[in-house]
């Protein structure tokens, strides 16, 4: 649970927001299928007809995980003519597998986030770097959105939203200027030698003192904080394709460093305003896709 | 699929790591380990619930102390060496 | 023989002057920018209050953090040396010393005759240290050494995440949020620590005497919830911030004399 100023509106939260995508009309005969991914922060529910994206939504958490997921599932349906009867499967993912009611079965997060990479980006895309408000993950998959190897680091809040958070708070620059910002220092300097946010502020401080400039600062922290980084998608291998997704995918700063450090580039953002293909959405859009799966396997039997 | 159980933070990276397609679910590592710090848990592989070995939830984030006496950085530890499959490894880099 | 031992930390500077074997005189100050001066201040009072002077002294010996900025070192000593050495001079039946300092803590397994033989670190990390509870007293607006006895007004704590501080933190303002007193939030910071604390030594195996030295000794919040959470009562000697500069101080002392002979 985010400890910060409720009446700062924290730039990695996304608006509530619900869409269904225009050209595609449903009939009882199609697989309609839905996901429900109930985050920390966010809880986002996803419907799919024949493992097409059809209609999202966006909504925060509340106090109860079931009534977020419920609130997630009806905005998704929301104008769809769909009744949660219509679904054929619905899947219910996220924090700690809570608990969404309607759900035929709960899957983890991570099975469902690859899946969901899969169908934003494609199947090229192999890595996937997620930096959440508490927690990164690094997730190596193949050509099928298939989980090959792992990794959540969610005891250290170095790199993290809430890491940078801090950050930004002691440097007094608005959270989402911290990445364009570090990036105007003519000379990459050297990165913070502490990963550790509670020291790395002490260091902070000696270097203002010693006369650097904050964005200067600001970018040795931030440099750091892309080794981190990249240090954790090695620990799972690098492969292309490289996507960054979660709060930080937003900045600039990190993601250009980390291109850097790894010599790859990052598949860029969808246009997911466009075509709907929304990141954020990549959880119940996977939760949604092995819903269809599943219905289909359980089908045949 | 391979999961990395624990953490890397500013004194170094510190994981077991279970492969859940090597692993056969069998629970020798989970008696063998003298801090109770493995288990069995459900993981969906390939729309299949399959019974993998697991690092229990309270022990992730603080698998730096609780692996220590075992010598992870030996890769030789019970857990390791119990494992006829050879699904779980250690990963010990103390910067 | 007269000898000195400095203690240089990452936030105070601490020096012992040792006359055959008892404490004379004692003095600490902040390190600040310039470590190396507070030092030579802090020796120079603790001189002053052991009515010596710098020339009287046999041998210098420096520990801490900082070791390397001492002034008037003939040699050093590593932290987890000097707390066994004072650890077991203070109590001769300490077998386990816990050192909490400010940004750093260990623990060692000692012998009766006070050689380490096995020990662990906390370092580079800052929960499970002294920042740990400064960062929480900040985000509480409580004066840091008021944290332990407004925490012992409490009976119970919801608890906190331990294994960071900056998600302490957060979870420190979710707890004023939901207008948790603050005295079960103070609780709440010390059974964190004391959780991280007594995972660290875990595998040490907890063999008493239990000797709890540095800075964060003084803290009786701290103490509180370390007791509660090892079930039994850590040793704290008398003047727990010293213990790194005593034991080098006790180190310069043998050394002083193998050199005599």
């Amino acid at each position: 649970m985010s400890g910060s100023d409720p009446s700062k509106e924290e730039f990695w939260r996304w608006q509530e927001y619900h869409r269904i995508v225009p050209d595609i009309k449903w009939s009882s005969k199609d697989v309609i299928t839905a996901g429900v991914d109930v985050g920390s922060v966010g809880s986002k529910a996803a419907v799919m007809v024949n493992g097409k994206a059809y209609s999202w939504g966006i909504t925060r958490t509340g106090a109860n995980s079931p009534e977020s997921a419920n609130k997630a599932l009806d905005y998704a349906l929301k104008d769809t003519g769909l009744k949660v009867s219509d679904l054929k499967f619905i899947v219910g993912t996220g924090y700690g597998r809570v608990n969404v009611p309607m759900a035929n079965k709960a899957i983890t997060e991570i099975a469902c986030h690859a899946k969901g990479a899969n169908y934003i980006w494609g199947p090229s895309v192999r890595t996937v770097l997620d930096v959440g408000g508490q927690d990164i993950k690094a997730i190596k998959i193949d050509e099928t959105g298939r989980v090959v190897s792992f990794l959540m680091n969610d005891k250290c809040a170095a790199g993290t939203g809430r890491g940078m958070e801090v950050f930004a708070d002691l440097l007094q620059i608005p959270i989402e200027d911290i990445g364009e910002i570090s990036l105007t220092v003519e000379k990459e300097p050297e990165p913070v030698s502490c990963t550790c946010v509670a020291f790395a502020k002490t260091e902070a401080m000696g270097l203002l003192r010693k006369g650097w400039s904050k964005e200067k600062v600001l970018a040795a922290y931030t440099r750091a904080m892309a080794v981190r980084m990249a240090n954790l998608i090695n620990r799972v291998g690098l492969e292309r394709e490289l996507v960054v997704t979660g709060g930080q995918s937003k900045n600039r700063g990190i993601v250009s460093r980390i291109e850097t450090i790894l010599g790859v580039k990052c598949l860029p953002m969808p246009n997911w305003r466009e075509d709907g293909l929304d990141p954020m959405v990549a959880g119940a859009l996977g939760a949604a896709l092995i819903g269809k799966a599943l219905y289909e396997k359980a089908q045949k039997t | 699929m391979i999961t990395h159980y624990g953490y890397c933070d500013g004194s170094g990276e510190y994981y077991v790591v279970v492969d859940s397609d090597r692993c056969s679910g069998c629970g020798e590592c989970v008696k063998i380990c003298p801090e109770k710090a493995l288990e069995l848990v459900t993981e969906f592989i390939d729309l299949e619930d399959k019974t993998v070995a697991a690092v229990t939830e309270d022990k992730r984030k603080k698998i730096k102390y609780t692996c220590a006496a075992c010598k992870p950085e030996t890769n030789q530890t019970p857990c390791v060496l119990s494992c006829k499959t050879k699904a779980i490894t250690c990963i010990w880099n103390p910067k | 023989m007269i000898t000195c031992g400095m203690d240089l930390g990452t936030q105070r500077v601490k020096a012992v002057i040792l006359k055959d074997g008892k404490v004379v005189g004692r003095a600490q100050g902040f390190s600040g920018f310039d470590p190396t001066k507070a030092a030579e201040k802090a020796v120079s009072d603790a001189l002053k209050e052991a009515n010596l002077t710098l020339s009287d002294v046999k041998h210098f010996s420096a520990t801490g953090s900082a070791v390397d900025m001492a002034p008037y070192a003939n040699s050093t000593v590593s932290m987890m040396g000097a707390d066994a050495k004072a650890g077991v001079f203070l109590v001769p039946a300490a077998r386990t010393i816990i050192d909490v300092g400010a940004e750093e803590a260990r623990a060692l397994k000692c012998d009766e005759k006070g050689i380490m033989v096995d020990f662990v670190v906390n370092e580079r990390c800052a929960a499970g240290a002294g920042a740990f509870i400064e960062a929480m007293s900040r985000a509480l607006e409580v004066k840091l050494e008021e944290m332990g006895p407004l925490s012992l007004k409490a009976e119970r704590a919801s608890p906190i995440n331990a294994s960071c501080v900056i998600f302490g933190e957060s979870d420190v303002v979710s707890l004023i949020h939901r207008q948790e007193s603050k005295p079960e939030i103070a609780r709440a910071v010390f059974d964190a620590m004391a959780d991280r604390v007594s995972s660290m030594i875990h595998r040490l195996g907890v063999n008493p005497e239990v000797v709890l030295v540095g800075g964060v000794a003084k803290d009786v919040g701290f103490v509180a919830s370390l007791n509660r959470k090892l079930g039994l009562s850590v040793v704290i000697p008398e003047y727990p911030d010293y213990v790194g500069a005593l034991g080098a101080a006790l180190t310069a002392a043998s050394r002083a004399a193998k050199e005599a002979q």
